[in-house]
């Protein structure tokens, strides 16, 4: 493409604007601004492109960019923010779709007239961009719930994505050579289910990296475009996506002690076989319950106060009563902090965003690393809708499946109090032995209403 | 301090270099009954190698007497031999009457430490420059935690913040705390402290040690915690402006925030019995913050205490110097709150003169080093050549404030571990940006150079095709790219990876960019897929850069 260099200097501008947009969310002071760095930046680039000369643009663009504009408006609007991880999942699922389509103009453009690298070009981008379309699309129906959380474990699943990985660089290989239309169809195809099948293997729990796998997919899926179009912009803007989707899978594996591989292929318990039969660690016994208005009084005696929110929470849209919660509490002195896991509800950070939302105060809401000594000092834990992320099991029983995977201790403070719905496992499918621990107590409701029925007898004492 | 018998008393036929001689002269403002130096600090320096000279009488209004200063080991002296020192101590500037100046007893090339305002005093600060004086502010040490020792300002602002609630407490025809006796109820006063600095803080403590119900207002909400930890509750507005300014002072604020500040001062005027205000502003008069309208809403018997009189004061109907009654309420605006606390404030003063002069090298090393920052920011002339303003003071690190701004300790307690924690927690993020790019970076360049070969090789071209060049040097930006995201993202906090996900969520839609150069020109078959594809990545980009927005908004803190 010819590339003028006033448009070359406009999307220098617009990739510098787009790192600093990323940078800028390195903490909460600068993020704002740096949301605004990346819409000037994106103003900057579709400015910069229409403006190309050769180009010629026709009512058509127009048309769809109102049309776009209009429906991301509305949804981003609309959604609620435990919706959250649905509509970002959806979202991928828009830029795979469009690299597809992008890929194929541009071979409907060339008719098969290009060369063989513009062949494989076209060939890889459409391949990224399908394969996150339809995992993303899956994605976004498990999250919904429209579809089972529970890992699809097909037998021989490695076999066929390596059957299906191997078809496709054979048809790569007949696409290149032949030039014809069809086996990039094929490809496209098998990319396709290759995507649904990947998303499928994986459970619920793991759904934080999926959803960030997705996003680093959609990020390469935009370079490899730059390459098909000879977009500098295109591939740096990519690129940072790519890089940075990748950096946040890789933590979220790291606070699960999984590795990435084991995370994408493996979907969870391949390795451990069904936990059902691993019975000698599991502590039955009895659990002890505790009422609203005894919970009460045990937070009125308290100090410290320690509320360890999971993906119950955002279930349940319990958020505002926490917050609730907690401010009748800080009005008595006492000193209330939040424990979040790094991976925590369904996206990473997902917690941080609800509590945001409910209008909790951000320096009270602490990771992992920086509370987990705390607990033995703390009086009263309340955990609301979380299971696996402080299951001592993955510290004392190396044949758990999340043996090994950082938690939080709150067995170590003087009172955990658990609210679950029932007395079902976590997404990992294992037992819990802090439910059994003698300093814990189980409230067992939905959270919000349990929540609601705590500060209603905090406000009748 | 090395002690250095030998200088003060030089034996017999030696001749050393002479003891330096220190001089203290009293006070001759009226209403000044500090002392510069009490006898307990005479005592150090003479044991340090000073030949200290009291002017008679100097400490007999802080309950000093004469003999105390000789059993420390001072000589007595009259008013000239004190003022012929080569170093005198005085507390209040030196009285410049007419042109004369008690400074002009000192011998040329002296030096004299005192307060001395340089800003607002520039005649006295010519009259010593003529007499080729060196001179020393103690209110113009820096704020920087190694000066706190030395720091004279905050310790007069201490007790004039205590003494200020003494005094209310006096005029007040009521208890500050409240009391059931068998004669009925009486409620506890309530205190409302105007400016949370050393001085309001002394106050809060103070008042609330009596008894009383004390609420503290200050434009600057990194104060919030500290008054707090002294039991009084924190007023504020709600406009958005912080007031920190240069050096953990406050500064001026915009008119909607003073808008904002009285009307809540209005509402409080109706309620509180007791209001001290402590307010300055670092080189401009007192701003006024009390005004008669306020005055008037009080209930009879109740005290306002203008800390800033001597500035001009912060209320509209202070006296400088006086208590005055307007419409029942008194108005106390006196300007020697530290001095009637004398024997304390010398006490206090003294040993801050002793930290400076230690700071200077003491009796035997004495000399004025430019570059010690506390000497250096204090030092107003040097024989006779102007030194002030000091050059600027290296940045002031907010834990540095916080301890002078806290003389309270519980508030110094307080911050550290979140400090710790912020450091963790970058640690935390660092860390595996580490150990990582290993295996990371040799996968990379292993598909460069993959790409590289199976380009060169697969095209069966012995030199590089345009096409190919062109392909590198596409690979080179998209390796280069990839390590920029790899290093900045490293740096997000795990609170934001939502809202770092649906940004780059929004970013990635600029494969539009690949819509707009496919669609453009005529409709067809392959343009049209193009606009489907800009359709979609519009979406994306409109929705993420939204619900991004969305998600910021409502972090708070």
């Amino acid at each position: 493409m010819l590339e003028l260099p006033i448009i070359t200097f406009a999307y220098l501008v617009a990739a510098v604007l787009f790192i600093l947009s990323l940078r800028g969310l390195s903490s909460q002071e600068t993020a704002r601004r740096g949301n605004v760095f990346g819409m000037v930046g994106m103003a900057i680039a579709i400015v910069a492109t229409l403006t190309i000369p050769h180009l010629d643009p026709n009512p058509a663009l127009a048309g769809s960019i109102l049309v776009g504009a209009a429906i991301g408006g509305v949804l981003a609007a609309r959604v609620g923010m435990t919706q959250m991880p649905e509509l970002v999942a959806l979202l991928h699922s828009f830029v795979g779709l469009a690299a597809v389509l992008v890929g194929y103009s541009v071979e409907l453009h060339t008719h098969g007239e290009a060369g063989a690298i513009e062949h494989v070009e076209v060939y890889i981008d459409v391949l990224i961009g399908a394969l996150t379309f339809t995992g993303s699309v899956l994605a976004f129906l498990k999250l919904r719930g429209s579809v089972s959380g529970k890992p699809m474990l097909l037998p021989g699943r490695h076999a066929a994505n390596l059957i299906m990985l191997i078809a496709s660089v054979v048809l790569a290989y007949l696409y290149v050579h032949e030039g014809a239309l069809w086996p990039l169809a094929a490809g496209t195809a098998i990319a396709c289910v290759l995507g649904v099948h990947l998303v499928a293997a994986i459970g619920g729990a793991d759904m934080p990296v999926v959803v960030s796998m997705l996003n680093s997919y959609s990020g390469w899926t935009a370079a490899a475009a730059g390459f098909m179009l000879r977009n500098n912009l295109l591939i740096v803007t990519g690129a940072l996506v790519g890089s940075s989707g990748a950096i946040l899978s890789y933590i979220m594996c790291r606070a699960m002690n999984r590795s990435i591989w084991n995370v994408i292929f493996g979907g969870f318990g391949a390795e451990a076989p069904k936990p059902a039969a691993g019975a000698p660690a599991a502590p039955q016994g009895d659990v002890q319950d505790i009422d609203h208005a005894t919970l009460a009084h045990k937070l009125l005696d308290a100090k410290s106060i320690i509320i360890v929110p999971g993906y119950g929470m955002a279930v349940a849209r319990a958020q505002h009563a926490v917050r609730e919660l907690t401010e009748i509490l800080r009005g008595h002195g006492k000193e209330v902090r939040f424990a979040i896991h790094p991976v925590a509800g369904r996206l990473p950070g997902h917690m941080n965003v609800l509590l945001a939302e409910a209008n909790v105060p951000y320096d009270i809401v602490l990771e992992m690393d920086e509370i987990n000594a705390d607990f033995p000092t703390t009086d009263v834990v309340i955990v609301i809708g979380a299971n696996d992320i402080v299951n001592p099991a993955a510290e004392d029983d190396p044949s758990s499946p999340i043996a090994g995977m950082p938690v939080l201790q709150v067995w170590k403070s003087k009172l955990v109090v658990v609210n679950k719905r029932s007395r079902a496992t976590g997404y990992a499918g294992i037992d819990n032995p802090l439910f059994y621990k003698p300093v814990t107590r189980m409230l067992f409701g939905d959270a919000r209403d349990a929540v609601e029925k705590v500060v209603a007898a905090l406000r009748a004492q | 301090m090395p002690m250095q018998p030998l200088r003060s008393m030089p034996p017999c036929g030696i001749v050393g270099p002479p003891a330096m001689k220190l001089g203290i002269v009293k006070e001759v403002r009226p209403d000044e009954r500090r002392v510069a130096v009490s006898p307990p600090t005479v005592a150090r320096l003479v044991k340090a190698g000073w030949e200290v000279v009291v002017e008679r009488e100097a400490g007999e209004k802080a309950s000093f007497p004469d003999r105390e200063y000789v059993a420390a080991g001072a000589t007595m002296v009259d008013a000239d031999a004190a003022w012929k020192a080569d170093v005198v101590v005085k507390v209040r500037p030196p009285q410049l009457d007419n042109g004369k100046s008690e400074a002009d007893r000192m011998r040329e090339g002296a030096t004299l430490i005192s307060f001395l305002f340089p800003a607002q005093n520039p005649e006295l600060v010519a009259h010593l420059a003529a007499r080729k004086i060196s001179a020393l502010a103690i209110d113009c040490i820096p704020r920087i935690s190694r000066a706190q020792k030395v720091d004279a300002l905050s310790s007069m602002a201490n007790i004039a913040g205590y003494r200020a609630v003494v005094e209310a407490a006096n005029r007040f025809g009521s208890f500050f705390t409240g009391q059931f006796t068998a004669a009925g109820k009486v409620p506890p006063a309530k205190v409302l402290v105007i400016g949370a600095g050393v001085a309001g803080l002394a106050a809060i403590a103070a008042a609330k040690g009596m008894g009383a119900i004390v609420r503290a207002f200050d434009v600057r909400p990194s104060v919030a915690d500290q008054i707090k930890s002294l039991g009084g509750e924190f007023l504020t507005v709600t406009v958005q402006e912080s007031g920190e300014g240069q050096g953990g002072y406050a500064k001026e604020m915009s008119k909607e925030f003073i808008d904002a500040e009285m009307a809540l001062f209005r509402a409080q005027a109706k309620d509180v019995n007791i209001v001290i205000t402590t307010a300055l502003i670092p080189g401009k008069p007192a701003p006024k913050l009390w005004l008669t309208d306020m005055v008037e809403m009080m209930k009879p018997g109740s005290v306002v205490v203008d800390l800033a009189a001597e500035n001009g004061g912060n209320c509209e109907l202070t006296k400088p110097g006086e208590a005055v009654v307007h419409h029942g309420v008194t108005i106390i605006g006196y300007t020697d709150m530290a001095s009637r606390m004398a024997n304390v404030a010398s006490d206090l003063y003294g040993t801050n003169l002793w930290h400076l002069l230690d700071e200077m090298g003491g009796a035997a090393g004495y000399k004025i080093d430019l570059d010690n920052d506390i000497v250096r920011g204090s030092l107003v002339l040097e024989k006779g050549e102007k030194r002030w303003p000091p050059p600027p003071p290296k940045k002031v690190d907010p834990e540095v404030k916080q301890s002078r701004e806290g003389t309270v300790p519980p508030a110094a307690v307080a911050a550290p571990p979140k400090a710790e924690a912020a450091k963790k927690g970058h640690g935390h993020g660092a860390a595996p940006a580490k150990q990582l790019p290993g295996s990371f970076l040799v996968g990379l360049l292993f598909a460069f150079a993959a790409a590289f070969f199976g380009v060169r090789y697969g095209t069966s071209v012995a030199n590089l095709s345009p096409e190919t060049a062109d392909l590198l040097q596409r690979l080179t930006v998209f390796v280069l790219a990839v390590f920029v995201g790899w290093q900045v993202i490293w740096n997000v906090s795990p609170a934001l990876h939502t809202p770092l996900m649906s940004v780059t969520n929004a970013i990635s839609g600029i494969i539009v960019v690949g819509g707009l150069l496919g669609g453009s020109g005529e409709l067809g078959t392959a343009s049209g897929v193009a606009v489907a594809a800009i359709l979609f990545a519009t979406i994306n980009i409109v929705g993420g850069f939204w619900v991004t927005r969305r998600m910021l908004a409502m972090f708070r803190k």
